[in-house]
């Protein structure tokens, strides 16, 4: 098993494993948002770290260059970041929204208030 | 001009969106979202007409030709889609003046109708699109705005619907996410039809079955596959009326269509059903979510949440005729999925009338209302028929082709389950119309009636629809013949 060539993909699975442990045991609204948050960033690593060719230098056409990494990920991961981006702002205001309503973010205490009504 | 369409389809909608938001004042977002439903309807039906034939359609988006450019393909499947969609937005739409008004603040009005618009614009090209980078972009439009559609319902456990919707719904998407960037790193392409061409030599590869598992995951949360569902019960439940019924009828029939495109078109049949054992995993979830959800919806006070798990059990239903991997179960499950739209949408408008007349949908206040509202309890009964499978009715249709699939198979006690659940659904039915109908109104509360044409006229439609398509099925089942004979990979 090579570890150190797979050096990416290690982090990957380990920021995805604690992200979504966050999300998944955690009871505050804010942390599972926070959860949420850096198990998307395993996701974006795990795309730039597809496009990083050996010995590749930046996608910039040079002189003397002949590997190029591949650029096409970085704009894809661009466009997900902006997706992260959205679904973290409405998940906060969600959670505002929430405070207000419920006067809790914890999510038992939620549960338990939606029960008795 | 016709040769646009597949773009015009998405980007009309887009721009109709921040167009809400710009002519704020009074009925003009609604007006404004109305015309470009029915544009997006218009522009459906003359693709469905392009495509009827066999042909396909490839769009290249700003030019740029595939495999790299976004191409959008149309076929009979997506073209049926996008009809269900725009078709479904566009007999909401007139509904959604009246009931809006009542159920929403008037300042959030412009907001309502523009997250409408980007609803529709998310699940148009989900439906229409060739790419699978691009799905997950309108996985996510279509996501957003319907989570903030549902934070508009009037109780607030619509916030912690909605809250519970976006975690588990972005878990869904990101999943498809990593699924699609491991096939991205093994083919280096993202464009279906060419990932159609690359898959197969590598079907074998660990990287592929660990795609397939993230993709099929990701989809399943989305269409709500039992035990995937639970964000879906509240969300249906304490959404705005008009939101609940459009997601009803399109949302998880979408995320149907996705996993039918990418299990058919991208890895292929063979991979799906025999190196993975999908068949086998399907149908046990299918019957689980069938049998399950059916007898939890008998255990329903609320009315609505009541149909919210008859969804469950009938999303089980479209997955089973998936789970059989021949023309049959699949024609089963394309006509389901229309038949389902127009049969769950016809019942959650209904729920929208009982919540303008009554203000809220708990089985008691259903008491004496058969006498109350004749039109809006009649449109219930046919419908609930409809969901239950009486012949004459659509649900009939489906579950003939779905019994008529198994036993092609010959697994007949599938079968004896069809019929079994299709007694439970008559059980939570008959629920309702006995308080309905055999129950004194209480005396003290105000006197109902039915609600004003506006409501009821769009609610009959899709009522219409349901008895329609259970008479006369050469044109579901005639093109959902058609669909799965492509899929399969005959003519």
């Amino acid at each position: 098993m090579e570890v150190h060539g797979h050096f990416n993909y290690w982090i990957v699975v380990v920021l995805m494993m604690i992200g979504f442990y966050a999300l998944i045991a955690r009871g505050n609204l804010i942390k599972k948002i926070v959860g949420l948050n850096i198990f998307q960033a395993s996701v974006f690593l795990l795309f730039i770290s597809f496009g990083k060719v050996s010995g590749g230098s930046a996608p910039i056409i040079a002189e003397g260059i002949q590997a190029y990494s591949n650029p096409l990920p970085h704009v894809l991961i661009l466009t997900a970041i902006v997706v992260g981006v959205a679904t973290t702002a409405l998940g906060l205001a969600l959670v505002v929204r929430i405070n207000e309503a419920y006067g809790t973010i914890e999510e038992n205490e939620i549960a338990q208030m939606d029960s008795e009504t | 001009m016709i040769s646009q369409i597949p773009a015009l389809q998405v980007v009309i909608p887009l721009i109709g969106a921040p167009l809400c938001i710009i002519l704020r004042r009074g009925a003009l977002p609604w007006l404004v979202a109305l015309l470009v439903s029915w544009v997006a309807l218009a522009m459906a039906a003359t693709l469905l007409s392009q495509v009827a034939d066999g042909t396909v359609i490839s769009y290249a988006i700003g030019g740029w030709l595939a495999p790299l450019g976004i191409e959008y393909r149309v076929d009979v499947l997506n073209a049926l889609m996008v009809l269900l969609v725009a078709g479904t937005s566009s007999i909401v739409l007139p509904f959604a003046y009246k009931s809006v008004a009542k159920e929403i603040p008037e300042d959030r009005h412009y907001l309502f109708y523009s997250g409408f618009l980007l609803m529709l614009t998310g699940l148009l090209g989900m439906a229409i699109t060739g790419d699978a980078f691009n799905v997950f972009v309108f996985i996510e439009i279509s996501s957003l705005s319907s989570y903030a559609m549902i934070a508009m319902g009037r109780d607030r456990r619509a916030l912690s619907a909605a809250f519970t919707y976006l975690v588990m719904g972005t878990v869904g998407a990101t999943f498809f996410l990593i699924g699609v960037g491991l096939i991205y790193a093994v083919t280096g392409t993202l464009n279906m039809a060419d990932l159609a061409e690359r898959l197969p030599p590598i079907h074998e590869s660990r990287t592929v079955l660990a795609a397939f598992a993230f993709i099929s995951v990701g989809i399943l949360l989305k269409l709500a596959l039992f035990p995937l569902h639970l964000w879906l019960p509240n969300a249906y439940t304490y959404a705005p009326s008009v939101v609940t019924a459009f997601l009803a009828a399109t949302a998880t029939k979408v995320a149907l269509y996705l996993l039918l495109r990418f299990g058919y078109t991208v890895f292929g049949a063979d991979f799906v059903f025999n190196i993975v054992p999908s068949s086998e995993v399907l149908l046990a979830l299918a019957l689980a979510g069938v049998v399950v959800a059916s007898t939890v919806a008998i255990f329903q006070n609320d009315v609505k949440r009541l149909l919210a798990y008859s969804s469950v059990a009938q999303v089980g239903y479209i997955v089973l005729g998936i789970s059989y991997a021949n023309v049959t179960g699949l024609t089963a499950s394309i006509v389901h999925i229309f038949n389902h739209a127009a049969t769950k949408g016809a019942l959650f408008l209904v729920m929208g009338c009982i919540a303008y007349a009554a203000g809220a949908c708990r089985l008691e206040s259903f008491a004496g209302l058969g006498k109350r509202m004749p039109l809006t309890m009649a449109a219930f009964v046919i419908g609930g028929l409809s969901l239950i499978g009486v012949p004459l009715t659509a649900g009939f249709v489906s579950k003939w082709y779905l019994v008529l699939g198994a036993l092609e198979k010959g697994w007949w006690p599938v079968a004896v389950v069809i019929l079994a659940s299709s007694l439970l659904a008559a059980v939570y039915v008959w629920r309702v119309v006995e308080i309905a109908y055999f129950r004194d109104p209480p005396t003290d509360g105000p006197v109902l009636s039915d609600p004003p044409l506006a409501l009821l006229a769009p609610t009959w439609i899709l009522t219409g629809a349901c008895v329609y398509f259970g008479i006369e099925t050469s044109l579901s089942v005639g093109f959902s013949e058609q669909a799965a004979r492509f899929l399969m990979g005959g003519s």
